[in-house]
């Protein structure tokens, strides 16, 4: 009846056509292809990868360019489309100390071996506007080292720690193969497997402000970076019937080992803790939002007390989905008339019962 | 069709390309167990794999995947949202199951084998042989009074609801009467506290020993529940306190119903107003059998033209 909120078919196959219009933008324009997005818009590429949970350079640029460039409607796509991929196994660990590093800095040692390498990076652009980009201009090459980097770069946390005072990170012996959160629901408490498998996909602006906020000292843990790289790793698959792992090919990865402060517990010496983070492509800021959030979720287990939203699992794991959220935020756009009908009885109810007890009220005043 | 073209709402027809109602076989075999466990549990909430759909969380993912799972080629569908058939959102559902599955969709309930819904249940009583599947944002009935899953669990696991019991109380200590309208708690054979998703109260009477099979699916916190045939489902109240449901001074201005739930229309840009029935198949076949309400106001614009210097480009084709 309502015709605003009500619509045939025809109303919405009428709207998707004039979206579809909106995302070509002016014709007189070149159509932007699918390979363009790829090579030049490649961080959000990488963004789209990492929370869409799929290595897929090529479909997270075609998700970019139908999604007009906005990023969580692009992640939202690439996952969708993800869910219908059949599962025919899982790889071996990614073996990140034998990255081909095109990056990596550690901020707790002055020179670490093999050398920080710093690679193609924004930290030290000054951010002016470069003008001549916007007149289609070709950067200069590059110049390339004299010597090459060594082919692999140990990690430093492993290769400066002989004293363990920064804590050492072995496989539980008795665990369990983590349980994939695409398939199944998150249950508390959540081992840390599970956490870092929600944090990676989880979106990169709520980690950042998470991470952000205990820096602030809400949750403080007293961070140091201890290592953030960025090259190419190889995957591993080990079919059963060849019983040996076979190449499928490399992936491009950023990951940060965060160094932390702790006090020591009951249990354990004081020492340093780590937060781990990683992301698909080039993503350093997400990587490391995600440590931090990653170490702050450690309070329980190390003793700390819970005091701050970034420590607190439950609030963390269940919010961190931009997908999720973006959904049952944006559903508030759905009619909800009949839920309001209901609360315009129950309010005009009580407005009257309120109207005659004022009025029984000045009644007797007036007595 | 390309996998790589997302479903748009038209076309008719099994989609090439995708499993028979877009889900694969494995997925909803592991959603059918855990339907399976909750028609065995009645009100109690099993944690599901959910899956990402090509819809968005929070507009019917739950509901959508239970009906994946639970419908057959001989099915009729038919789906609403706020009791109506041609809301947006119900149009794009049902769009989405005649292109994945060719069922044949209704908007008559006593037609429809499976009615999926959001906020309603139709007036027209469903029969056994008959699914209702509901559309659920919140599983928890208790979440608002304690936000921690880990705590909610176990507050069901020792039927510790005096919590909920201690809200409806100072309700009424506070406002005279219970102040939930929608959403209200309810009691599921005598075990379980369940949410009965943001139906009006309206509805819940409908729910106790109501012969179909109804089933939950809230998609994005991955819970599903049940209530089987002919199972108790009692709203919280007090003795003192007996549970209501919405009454209306007025009737259907269209079908003349004095029994319906009833939605209020803004019929004019001058305060006027009326009320229909929120259920419109009900109203639609109430009117075809021949009662009348006592009609729009004057004045009401059944197609409201273009609001003037709003600008924007119109697409070729659409009706003015």
């Amino acid at each position: 009846m309502y015709v605003a909120v009500k619509g045939g078919e025809r109303a919405i196959a009428n709207a998707h056509a004039w979206l579809a219009e909106e995302r070509r933008g002016d014709v007189a324009v070149p159509e932007l292809t699918v390979a363009q997005i790829r090579e030049q818009q490649r961080l959000a590429v990488d963004r789209v990868m990492t929370e869409g949970s799929l290595y897929d350079p090529d479909l997270a640029a075609l998700a970019l360019k139908q999604a007009r460039g906005d990023q969580v409607e692009a992640i939202f796509l690439l996952r969708a489309y993800r869910t219908t991929l059949t599962r025919f196994g899982a790889t071996l660990p990614l073996e990140t100390s034998r990255m081909t590093v095109r990056r990596r800095v550690s901020a707790i040692f002055k020179d670490v071996p093999g050398g920080q390498v710093l690679g193609p990076t924004f930290d030290y652009t000054h951010r002016l506007l470069d003008f001549t980009l916007a007149a289609n201009g070709e950067p200069p090459a590059a110049p390339t080292a004299e010597t090459p980097l060594a082919d692999t770069l140990p990690g430093v946390i492993d290769v400066l720690n002989r004293e363990s005072l920064i804590e050492t990170e072995v496989a539980p012996q008795d665990a369990a193969p983590p349980a994939d959160l695409t398939r199944e629901p998150l249950r508390f408490p959540a081992s840390r497997a599970m956490r870092l498998q929600n944090l990676a996909r989880g979106d990169e602006g709520f980690l950042l402000a998470l991470g952000y906020s205990t820096q602030r000292g809400y949750g403080r843990n007293h961070p140091f970076a201890g290592e953030i790289r960025f090259g190419e790793v190889t995957v591993e698959f080990e079919a059963p019937e060849l019983g040996f792992a076979v190449e499928l090919g490399d992936i491009e990865l950023t990951e940060c080992q965060m160094v932390n402060q702790f006090a020591g517990s009951k249990t354990e010496p004081p020492q340093f803790t780590r937060g781990y983070g990683t992301s698909f492509g080039h993503g350093e800021r997400k990587a490391m939002g995600m440590a931090l959030v990653d170490r702050a979720l450690r309070a329980a287990e190390l003793g700390e007390e819970v005091t701050s939203p970034a420590q607190d699992t439950e609030f963390v794991l269940y919010h961190s989905d931009n997908v999720e959220a973006q959904g049952f935020v944006q559903h508030l756009k759905l009619p909800h008339y009949v839920d309001f009908q209901s609360e315009l009885t129950v309010i005009r109810a009580m407005r009257r019962t309120a109207t005659q007890a004022r009025e029984a009220a000045l009644a007797e005043a007036a007595e | 069709m390309n996998a790589m073209t997302p479903p748009t709402i038209d076309g008719a027809g099994e989609e090439e390309g995708y499993s028979f109602a877009f889900l694969d076989e494995q997925t909803k075999r592991m959603i059918r167990r855990a339907i399976l466990k909750a028609v065995a549990i009645p009100g109690h909430q099993i944690p599901f794999g959910s899956r990402e759909m090509p819809l968005s969380y929070g507009w019917g993912t739950g509901g959508i995947q239970v009906t994946a799972s639970v419908i057959g080629r001989d099915d009729t569908l038919k789906v609403i949202d706020q009791g109506a058939d041609d809301t947006t959102n119900a149009v794009s559902i049902r769009g989405f199951f005649r292109r994945m599955t060719g069922v044949a969709t209704t908007e008559r309930t006593e037609d429809a084998t499976i009615v999926q819904t959001r906020h309603r249940i139709p007036e027209t009583k469903l029969a056994e042989g008959q699914v209702i599947v509901y559309q659920v944002p919140i599983p928890e009935p208790l979440r608002w009074l304690e936000p921690r899953e880990t705590e909610t669990c176990k507050m069901h696991g020792l039927a510790e609801y005096g919590a909920m019991h201690v809200k409806l109380y100072e309700d009424i200590v506070r406002f005279g009467r219970i102040e939930t309208a929608y959403d209200y708690p309810v009691m599921v054979n005598g075990r379980y506290l369940m949410r009965p998703s943001p139906i009006p109260k309206f509805d819940n009477p409908k729910m106790d020993y109501m012969p179909a099979l109804q089933l939950f699916g809230a998609g994005r916190e991955k819970r599903i529940y049940a209530v089987p045939p002919y199972t108790s489902v009692k709203s919280l109240d007090f003795e003192d306190h007996p549970f209501e449901i919405e009454r209306w001074e007025h009737t259907c201005a269209l079908c003349g119903s004095g029994d319906s739930f009833l939605d209020e229309i803004v019929a004019d840009d001058k305060g006027g107003h009326a009320f229909v029935c929120s259920d419109t198949d009900y109203c639609g076949q109430r009117s075809a059998e021949g009662h009348e309400g006592t009609g729009m106001p004057e004045g009401y614009l059944q197609n409201p033209p273009p609001r003037s210097g709003g600008g924007g480009r119109r697409p070729e084709g659409e009706p003015t």
